[in-house]
């Protein structure tokens, strides 16, 4: 069984509808990319995925024992509030509580792990700078950190590289990569297709329907990524 | 003069007033620190003022001031919570209506009765009785107790709600949980520094806080420091000068707040 399924998912919005007839898999090890022009459900299907959005009809189930606490999440930098004190070291320790039980304080194991993500994204000598004053690739890294610190089975990251310059969008995608060649299996939300093609094994394009599902390589010569790459 | 002063910090007022104040100021504190940063700064005057208007029905209709007011209270903090998240109605309107509509309630309730308009307005140090510090005791340890046990939780719910409930967790639970210990803390703390100036407690020294630290944890510290420093040096220096105590709390906060402010630009200027 997939790791993830969808079957004939509707999604809405106060009774509007905005994606409907949805139905595709991810298998362990996948990185699937959802592209498609702004409004056209993106964000909405990433909302319904982490459980913040109730499904209006269909199913979305999780296969090979996956529960919610497994998946960790990338939101997009723009949800966080102007001067908010936390630490690098706080914010990333925070990942580790899904995985806590009704006692959340952090033990050895907890403090080991966040150490070992923020030294292999690179921002182990920022722990303890204010998340607030970092710059946007290092706030990203910090988040990253967060999420990767659950030690989750599933990510799913929201539009990357949203107000990233282009060195630090090149370098996100390098960190991508090798989450990706460490075997985790993603599920990005991006508008940035043709990057999306370079790290994807799967591309679902969307626009309030599918308008594809299938592999990368399907996608580049289907008539639908034909038409969105301009080739 | 001085025979009075004596007899005023060595008597049980003022041993009452000081267990009361400091934990309250810890309480309020520690709250105020998520609740300003979830932009929720406004409640503990709204909570306040619906805390006086039952208090002054409780009075009028001969029931019980605390029991008839603290789970109407609480409710109320519940419901605003949920009213900023999901309705139409923006969350300081909203916090704003009940506030001014209880306020009212209350004034006409309280007429005809003996209930001391002023003291439920301005709070009186002196008026705290063996009762209040019983009472005080019991809410603060839950209070402590809560926020200990939760503490990362109550962080991740304050930076990043979506985050926790991605994960699985219940945002809506610890959302809860500090609805109803700030209520609690409020009309608790009402009766010792009045409803005008409980959200005083509860706003500026995490305001000044912030301005000092970086860390969650090092505001959260920093805002209960200057919490119980205000009220200690605001408690002696209003029985001195025979001024009100919640008044002379309310000044000093200001100006620390102010130092905090004036020592932020500086540092941010220096660098």
């Amino acid at each position: 069984m997939a790791l993830l399924t969808c079957e004939n998912l509707c999604l809405a919005y106060d009774k509007k509808v905005v994606l409907s007839g949805l139905s595709f898999t991810v298998e362990r090890g996948n990185c699937l990319c959802v592209v498609g022009e702004n409004g056209s459900g993106k964000s909405t299907l990433m909302k319904a995925l982490l459980g913040l959005l109730p499904v209006a009809g269909g199913t979305i189930s999780f296969g090979e024992g996956l529960s919610r606490k497994e998946i960790a999440y990338l939101p997009q930098q723009s949800v966080f509030q102007e001067n908010f004190p936390a630490s690098v070291r706080e914010v990333v320790l925070s990942g580790r509580l899904s995985r806590k039980g009704f006692l959340s304080f952090y033990n050895r194991e907890d403090r080991q792990t966040a150490e070992r993500y923020m030294e292999k994204l690179g921002i182990l000598s920022l722990e303890d700078s204010s998340f607030q004053t970092l710059s946007g690739g290092q706030r990203q890294r910090v988040l990253l950190a967060r999420a990767l610190s659950s030690e989750p089975e599933l990510l799913l990251i929201d539009e990357p590289t949203t107000g990233l310059d282009p060195v630090m969008t090149g370098d996100f995608y390098d960190l991508l990569e090798e989450i990706v060649s460490l075997g985790k299996t993603v599920i990005m939300v991006t508008h940035d297709t043709a990057a999306a093609l370079r790290y994807a094994t799967h591309i679902l394009h969307l626009h309030n329907r599918p308008l594809f599902f299938g592999s990368s390589e399907a996608y580049q010569n289907s008539a639908v990524g034909r038409k969105y790459l301009g080739k | 003069m001085l025979d009075y002063l004596k007899i005023l910090f060595t008597g049980s007022i003022f041993a009452n007033a000081l267990i009361v104040g400091v934990l309250l100021s810890v309480c309020a504190s520690l709250l105020g620190v998520s609740l300003v940063l979830k932009k929720y700064a406004m409640i503990g005057d709204g909570l306040s003022h619906v805390s006086f208007a039952a208090m002054a029905v409780a009075v009028a209709t001969g029931q019980s001031p605390l029991a008839f007011s603290l789970p109407l209270v609480m409710l109320t903090a519940f419901l605003l919570l949920r009213l900023s998240e999901k309705s139409r109605v923006k969350g300081d309107a909203a916090i704003a209506v009940v506030s001014t509509a209880a306020l009212a309630v209350g004034a006409i309730a309280a007429r005809g009765t003996n209930i001391d308009i002023e003291s439920y307005l301005f709070g009186s140090v002196v008026a705290v009785t063996r009762q209040d510090v019983i009472l005080t005791v019991a809410v603060a340890a839950v209070t402590l107790l809560l926020y200990v046990l939760f503490y990362n939780r109550i962080f991740a719910v304050t930076f990043d709600e979506t985050y926790l409930a991605a994960g699985g967790g219940h945002p809506a639970v610890y959302n809860a949980v500090i609805a109803i210990l700030t209520a609690v803390t409020v009309v608790v703390g009402m009766r010792l520094v009045g409803a005008l100036l409980i959200s005083a407690l509860i706003l500026f020294p995490p305001l000044s806080a912030m301005r000092l630290f970086k860390s969650f944890r090092g505001v959260v510290t920093a805002a209960a420091v200057l919490s119980v420093f205000s009220f200690l040096t605001a408690l002696v220096v209003s029985l001195f000068l025979d001024v009100s105590t919640s008044a002379c709390i309310v000044l000093l906060d200001l100006l620390i707040f102010g130092g905090a402010a004036l020592f932020r630009t500086l540092q941010k200027g220096g660098a």
